[in-house]
């Protein structure tokens, strides 16, 4: 893996779309999300809940509840490295989930962690057991007692005081913050080549989520690795990503790095998002939550989903037909008709609000 | 472990010692004793009984003497002798009666909890990892339809088809031309045959609960995050299945030995009488309708000692499989 250099192409997501059947009707849970991933970059995913965040994040992975989920569209392209120091590509999207081969890739290539610190780890199983099943899966030639070592070493690397005992302990016996420690040591158990974070720290409280988010960032420093960091939270996704995307109801609202994104934001969700949080420096009163919730799972829309909370909506264009996704910027892509020429504002027959 | 064992076994000598209070308070209940019961039958049949002879008779029994000392007599019996008293229905010793029918009680219901077992333990886990497959449902409503009917119908329904379709009679234990046979491999066969129906029956009773109890468990658990994770390690589904979710929902199920315990000492009251077999179950029945004090203070002291003794092993079951229970029992040390 050291002949692939920080920033080659990782991972391809094209047109992903995954809907939930369910008995109260089809949840379009993820409708259009295409992205790339950079080796040892950070791509951070935003959204309020229910934007279906997870849901791709879990493709990726191969992990959706499939049934009631069923992947209609898009391709997942892991660019993965060979032992012979090559490259090559396996489209996700046409491996059996439940298969040898993404089970290769499942905690191999791609190491996962989750929102829930206290629930992740199997209760009757020690700490030691549940990491060592990874790399005795994945890593060649390993025994049980070097795959003890590997997680002994690991446990340590992740800073947890006498791992050594912790190896043996059951995770009741551990805090929050040191599972989520253990849950990090399992991800990063097989080298992977891609981190996917589902707001792992949302659980926990602010110092402990500082110093997770730090132990994060210099393990991807020393391992080149790839980040899919998944987050509600405006302020952790600035702290860590590269390049951040906005999701809302199953689709990308706006893609660009994190800087542009956070200093010139296009979409009028992304900006109604950026207005909700507090500044540090300025008054409390400041705080202007979104209007209007998020609309129901089960509506299907016509045109922009945002449309009914949006400020700046185009009567007659925004709820008539799906917005396009344009590129106003090199790098930086918006689905809103805000910015259409005004030539595909005419043939749609619109007139301003 | 051990101290938790020790702790949880010397918390029980209270609890014994109650049940003992409760189950002599059931012999005494009843107004009246078996003695002056049996005194007025002779004299309403006309044999003239003279009151020496029926003061002898209570007397022996020990009538004349405070309850409290019936009691101890009786509890020294049964803690230095084991002998849980006389029968006076029977004419026998409580543990000459359930010596004879012990044996039959235990093969059944120990044979029946074990098919239920081996039948309900797949499929709850079939039916969870297939929910609302079309095999899922047909078990489901076998299984609600097991929960619904009553067993006892059951066994005389069945019996009634069997014996109309085959001519064999599937009541008691032996067919009439083995019944004062000695014990032969003809005999023996037809001892089996009279055996399946009621192992089926009771076996079954216990599965559709078992099912509901297994699926439901299951399907909670594989939702779990714990679950989700360990797929994400890319742990085979099959292994992932039976090392995480199903250790954890047979839980629920290690903690029904409590009660399936005295059951199995029982055994199913309305079919064993429904099929003519001589289990303990029908002879609870009649020792308390014949005031049979003894028998019957005797059979419901031994049900709720094995009910406790049942608690206690699925404690510590259970807390030999599961970490955090072992966890908080040392804690509370
Ligand atoms: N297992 C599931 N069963 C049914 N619906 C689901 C499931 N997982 C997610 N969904 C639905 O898909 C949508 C997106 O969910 P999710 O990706 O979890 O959102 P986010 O992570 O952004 O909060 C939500 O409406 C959610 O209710
Ligand atoms: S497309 Fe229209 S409704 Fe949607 S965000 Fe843009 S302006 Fe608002
Ligand atoms: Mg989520």
């Amino acid at each position: 893996m050291s002949d692939t250099g920080r920033g080659d192409l990782l991972l391809e997501v094209r047109n992903l779309q995954v809907h939930f059947y369910l008995f109260e009707g089809v949840v379009q849970a993820v409708n259009d999300v295409s992205f790339d991933v950079h080796r040892g970059r950070t791509l951070g995913i935003i959204g309020e809940s229910g934007s279906g965040k997870s849901v791709s994040a879990q493709s990726v992975m191969g992990i959706v509840p499939s049934p009631p989920a069923k992947q209609l569209a898009g391709e997942i392209r892991l660019h993965r490295a060979t032992p012979d120091g090559g490259i090559e590509t396996v489209d996700l999207g046409r491996l059996d989930p439940r298969g040898q081969e993404y089970r290769d890739v499942r905690g191999g290539e791609i190491g996962m962690i989750f929102q829930e610190p206290m629930t992740s780890f199997s209760p009757l199983h020690t700490v030691g057991d549940q990491i060592g099943e990874a790399i005795l899966l994945h890593i060649p030639d390993s025994t049980p007692q070097s795959a003890r070592e590997r997680t002994v070493d690991l446990l340590r690397r992740v800073g947890i005081p006498r791992p050594d005992r912790a190896v043996d302990a059951y995770p009741h016996e551990l805090s929050g913050g040191m599972r989520q420690r253990a849950m990090i040591a399992m991800a990063l158990s097989c080298d992977p080549a891609l981190l996917i974070a589902d707001e792992p720290t949302t659980a926990l409280d602010v110092t402990i989520e500082a110093q997770i988010l730090e132990l994060i960032q210099e393990l991807q420093d020393d391992l080149n690795m790839a980040i899919i960091y998944i987050s509600h939270d405006l302020a952790v996704v600035g702290g860590v990503a590269d390049e951040v995307m906005v999701m809302y109801l199953g689709l990308v609202m706006e893609h660009a790095d994190a800087e542009t994104i956070f200093d010139e934001p296009l979409h009028p969700y992304t900006r109604a998002l950026w207005q909700s949080i507090p500044k540090i420096d300025g008054p409390l009163e400041q705080l202007v939550p979104i209007s209007g919730n998020i609309p129901n799972p089960f509506a299907v829309h016509k045109g922009c989903p945002f449309y009914a909370r949006c400020t700046e909506r185009i009567q007659g264009v925004c709820d008539e037909s799906p917005p396009p996704v344009l590129e106003p910027r090199q790098g930086h892509t918006v689905r809103c008709f805000l910015y259409a020429d005004d030539v595909d504002l005419a043939s749609n027959g619109a007139t301003g609000d | 472990m051990v101290a938790y064992i020790v702790r949880r076994s010397v918390m029980l000598i209270p609890i014994l010692l109650l049940i003992s209070l409760v189950s002599f308070a059931i012999i005494e209940l009843p107004p009246g004793d078996w003695v002056t019961y049996q005194i007025e039958n002779l004299r309403a049949s006309g044999i003239e009984l003279n009151e020496d002879e029926a003061e002898r008779l209570v007397k022996m029994y020990g009538f004349d003497q405070p309850a409290w000392k019936r009691y101890v007599r009786w509890m020294r019996g049964i803690l230095f002798k084991f002998n849980f008293g006389w029968s006076f229905q029977w004419g026998k010793t409580v543990n000459e009666l359930l010596g004879e029918r012990l044996p039959l009680t235990l093969v059944i219901s120990i044979s029946a909890l074990i098919v239920s077992w081996i039948i309900a333990i797949p499929i709850g886990i079939y039916s969870a990892t297939h929910q609302y497959s079309v095999l899922d449902y047909i078990f489901t409503f076998f299984g609600f339809l097991g929960l619904t009917i009553p067993t006892f119908l059951l066994a005389m329904v069945l019996a009634w088809y069997i014996f109309k379709l085959t001519e064999f009679a599937p009541l008691g234990l032996f067919s009439i031309e083995y019944m004062d046979e000695p014990m032969s491999m003809e005999k023996f066969i037809d001892m089996l045959k009279h055996l399946v129906l009621p192992l089926i029956i009771i076996g079954l009773n216990g599965t559709g609960a078992l099912i509901r109890v297994m699926r439901g468990n299951l399907l909670d658990e594989l939702k779990k995050q714990y679950v989700i994770t360990a797929r994400a390690k890319g742990v085979n589904e099959m292994q992932l299945l039976f090392k995480y979710p199903v250790r954890m929902s047979m839980n629920p199920v290690i903690s029904t030995i409590g009660w399936i315990l005295p059951g199995i000492f029982s055994g199913e009251v309305l079919v064993s009488l429904v099929l003519g077999l001589q289990t303990t179950g029908p002879l609870l029945l009649r020792a308390v309708l014949a005031q049979d004090m003894f028998l019957a203070g005797s059979i419901v002291m031994i049900l709720s000692v094995l009910t406790v003794i049942g608690t206690l092993l699925s404690d510590i079951l259970l807390a030999a499989l599961d970490p955090r229970i072992r966890y908080s029992a040392a804690a509370a040390r």
